[in-house]
């Protein structure tokens, strides 16, 4: 994956939480699921979706919550 | 010092001769004001017979999906000191051994940024520092990392895994359960600290059959120590034994699968038909003892949830050669790991154990998808259920089924 791709799978990641603030609880899976469809061009892999949350949660653009199960969103 | 709240249930908790966690709390509420909140608390619930507990939330500490276990009062305008009230998970090391000084240290942490009442240990294996405030959570886990300690497993994601104290104290160990476990836990990082699952997973490392871990209740992946030579006897001492008590009646009437007899000539023991289920090893320790080829059973499937009631695992490897697989940083078991994940990860729904999921496609389906072969033991009592079908692998040797 290049550093290219990457950035737009990050980007594509928040952005979609962004858009379903309030409305919808992304699952970590349920990410991957969505981003392996949308990015399913580009030869992207289950794991680079893991590391891109990986790094989006450690950089604390994303934070992890927990509501009987556990979810990705964005800090408050 | 002189109680904030008058608390005549819980007091009636503190009578009799056992340890009381009442008693405990209130020595706790001397050195944390919050901890006084919580006797109110506790007190209105016993006397309502309702929770004031909510869980769940955004709490956690930065690049972490679990360790933290969120609890909120639901009246935290009367009970202000416990508004948040979390829970830190800390991995506990393999068998639970510390040092007086480090236990001081952690100690230290939670009298000064939390309500000094810990729980050593659940039933996850964690130590679980408890009463927690969200602002203090950062500040806790960068003085627990600067000893050496991390955060444990919660939410959707692998949970701690632990194990007996095995072959460091208990002679009854078939194997290292230990070193597995240390191994296993440092392997699975990601899958601890980032929840990615559909539910949580469990993996708990008993030495022998005695389980003290209680896995074949608790564990989604249960690892239990059997052997398969012969019990080793002792003769002369069980004839020590014999002087002292009645071997039928304690002992060989005991045996599970009826298959050991004492008389003129000794004890004799029929290892094919033994279970290894350790009775008589426990009765008469010094006579009897586990063979010499050590090594483990993998179980599957079990969960123990209060409302819709539990399940115990079921065999998926009779035996495992753990001391083997270890030579090799135990990539067969772990290759295993990857396998059940894999199926869960793609046919699992959300919040779906995989001991529920096996049962919903079918145990057959499962073993295909990790490349298994289906064998008599995985069946947990298969002369009772006669709808067990061997296909066509009873063909394949010629024997019967
Ligand atoms: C009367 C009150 C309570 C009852 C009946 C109760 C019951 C239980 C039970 C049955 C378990 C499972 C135990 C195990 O698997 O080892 C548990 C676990 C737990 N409870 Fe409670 N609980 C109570 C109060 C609390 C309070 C006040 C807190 C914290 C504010 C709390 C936090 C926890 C945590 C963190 C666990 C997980 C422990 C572990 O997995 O080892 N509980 N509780
Ligand atoms: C709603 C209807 C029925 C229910 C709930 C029912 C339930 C059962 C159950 C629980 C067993 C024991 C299975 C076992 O051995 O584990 C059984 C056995 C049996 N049932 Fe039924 N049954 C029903 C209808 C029928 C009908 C209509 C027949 C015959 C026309 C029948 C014939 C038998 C026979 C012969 C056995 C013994 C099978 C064996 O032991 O191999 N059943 N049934
Ligand atoms: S499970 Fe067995 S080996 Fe482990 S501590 Fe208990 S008795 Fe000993
Ligand atoms: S270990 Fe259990 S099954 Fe085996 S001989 Fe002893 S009592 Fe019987």
């Amino acid at each position: 994956m290049t550093d290219e791709t990457k950035a737009q799978l990050e980007e594509a990641i928040v952005n979609l939480i962004k858009e379903f603030t309030n409305r919808k609880r992304f699952k970590p899976g349920d990410i991957v699921k969505e981003m392996e469809m949308k990015f399913s061009a580009s030869g992207i892999t289950k794991d680079d979706i893991k590391i891109a949350i990986r790094d989006l949660t450690d950089s604390g653009r994303l934070i992890y919550g927990y509501a009987g199960g556990s979810f990705l969103s964005l800090p408050e | 010092m002189s109680k904030k709240y008058q608390t005549p249930l819980l007091d009636e908790l503190k009578k009799g001769k056992w340890p009381s966690f009442v008693t405990e709390i209130e020595r706790a509420a001397e050195k944390s004001e919050m901890t006084d909140d919580l006797l109110g608390q506790v007190e209105q619930s016993y006397k309502e017979r309702m929770g004031h507990w909510k869980h769940g939330g955004m709490v956690g500490v930065k690049g972490y999906g679990g360790g933290i276990v969120g609890r909120f009062s639901d009246l935290p305008e009367k009970y202000p000191g416990v508004k948040e009230f979390h829970t830190i998970r800390i991995n506990q090391p393999s068998g639970f051994f510390y040092t007086s000084d480090i236990l001081r240290k952690i100690v230290d942490i939670g009298d000064k940024h939390a309500s000094s009442l810990y729980n050593f240990h659940g039933s996850t294996g964690d130590i679980q520092m408890l009463g927690v405030k969200t602002s203090e959570l950062e500040t806790i886990f960068q003085q627990l990392v600067s000893f050496g300690f991390d955060l444990g497993g919660s939410g959707s994601a692998l949970r701690t895994p632990s194990c007996c104290v095995g072959m460091a104290r208990c002679e009854f160990a078939n194997y290292d359960a230990m070193n597995i476990c240390y191994n296993i836990t440092q392997a699975f990082q990601d899958e601890m600290h980032r929840p990615i699952f559909n539910y949580k997973f469990k993996f708990k490392f008993s030495g022998c059959g005695n389980d003290c871990t209680a896995s074949i209740a608790r564990a989604d992946l249960s690892v239990i120590g059997t052997w398969k030579d012969n019990i080793r006897i002792d003769q002369d001492m069980v004839k020590e034994y014999a002087k002292k008590m009645n071997l039928h009646k304690y002992v060989t009437s005991k045996c599970p699968t009826k298959c050991m007899s004492y008389g003129e000539t000794g004890l004799k023991i029929d290892d094919s038909n033994c279970s290894k289920c350790m009775h008589c090893i426990n009765v008469m320790p010094k006579a009897l003892r586990p063979g010499v080829k050590g090594g483990a059973t993998i179980l599957l499937g079990s969960k123990a949830p209060m409302v819709s009631g539990p399940r115990l695992s079921m065999v998926l490897v009779p035996f495992y050669d753990v001391a083997e697989d270890a030579k090799n940083g135990y990539q067969w078991f772990r290759d295993l790991i990857g396998k059940i994940w894999e199926f869960w990860d793609e046919y699992g729904v959300s919040r779906e154990r995989v001991g529920e999921l096996i049962q919903r496609v079918g145990i057959g389906n499962f073993l295909e998808a990790i490349g298994l072969e289906p064998l008599p033991e995985m069946v947990s009592s298969p002369r009772g259920n006669p709808f067990v079908l061997y296909e066509d692998y009873v063909e394949v040797d010629g024997e019967q089924g």
